[in-house]
């Protein structure tokens, strides 16, 4: 119990992948809440990456955890950009009225 | 101590992302997922990344995160209305939640790697460097063309942000620097002759 294995990582990930999961479902309408559910799942899997590397003793598991940082932040830089073009063209940004492919 | 500090951030993280898809307001969802990316870093550090959980700081909290408040203040949005359907989502939610944890769960659990796979160490770590110093040694060495790749994905968003959210609104009136250096004392002023008492 106090001393701190791969194990426990694995489960607090878990947990935080879980919760993101969930929130995707539970806020369906509100796509900022969804993007902010997407970054949870990405930290739970980054935390999963830190702690095979802290594990294994092997550094690769920081470098990808480094690269799935970026193209998280791509990801929220571009879903946040779509969202406002979205907002400014529709006046609403509920999910359920985005359902016309034809802009 | 190790184990006390893990428990603490473990225990705020989660409470936090819990917070984050549960609240009314999406502000304090902003605000609580800063703090739980705050405790992740605290949890990066315990596991030895020390520069990650520096980036993750600077990156996430320091960039990501006021983006998000950014645009949730900058749009005017009923919230509430968007809140509507959440009690009827809550029990696919919840149900959907507890599948995926005893999936993970028993993963997580029920696993054990094989005591070679220590040794088939890709790069190792190297205990008399630092991390920043080592994740830099084959950042810029082995892994360079993926850094090169991640740069490209970075500027590909920088550039797709700009051209999605810059418009140009056609009734501003712009001060036009080239037309008004090109005007000359010839094709502006115009001399006539006035006759007396008639005007022009």
């Amino acid at each position: 119990m106090l001393t701190i294995g791969l194990t426990h990582y694995l489960v607090v990930a878990a947990v935080l992948f879980t919760l993101g999961v969930a929130g995707i479902i539970l806020n369906r309408k509100n796509i900022i809440v969804i993007l902010m559910s997407v970054e949870l799942i990405l930290l739970a899997v980054k935390l999963n990456f830190v702690a095979f590397s802290q594990s294994l003793a092997d550094l690769t598991g920081q470098v990808f955890a480094l690269f799935v940082l970026t193209v998280a932040a791509a990801e929220a830089a571009i879903g946040l950009a779509i969202l406002v073009t979205f907002y400014r063209n529709r006046g609403t940004i509920a999910v359920e009225d985005i359902n016309s492919l034809k802009g | 101590m190790q184990a006390v500090f893990f428990y603490l951030f473990a225990t705020i993280m989660i409470a936090s992302a819990g917070v984050v898809i549960f609240a009314r307001n999406p502000v304090h969802s902003v605000l609580f997922l800063i703090l739980a990316f705050c405790n992740g870093a605290g949890l990066f550090l315990l596991a030895g990344a020390e520069f990650l959980a520096m980036i993750l700081i600077v990156v996430y909290v320091g960039a990501v995160a006021v983006l998000f408040l950014f645009v949730v203040m900058m749009l005017d949005v009923d919230f509430a209305e968007l809140k509507q359907g959440f009690a009827k989502y809550l029990p696919v939610g919840v149900g959907v939640g507890v599948v995926v944890l005893a999936e993970l769960g028993f993963v997580a659990l029920g696993w054990s790697s094989a005591p070679s796979a220590a040794d088939a160490a890709a790069n190792p770590i190297i205990p008399q460097m630092s991390n920043t110093a080592a994740l830099g040694q084959i950042l810029y060495t082995k892994y360079v063309i993926f850094f090169q790749a991640s740069a490209l994905v970075l500027l590909t968003a920088m550039i797709g942000a700009i051209v999605l959210t810059l418009h140009h609104k056609p009734n501003i009136k712009r001060q036009k620097i080239d037309e008004q250096n090109a005007r000359t004392r010839e094709n502006v002023i115009e001399i006539k002759k006035v006759p007396f008492r008639t005007g022009v």
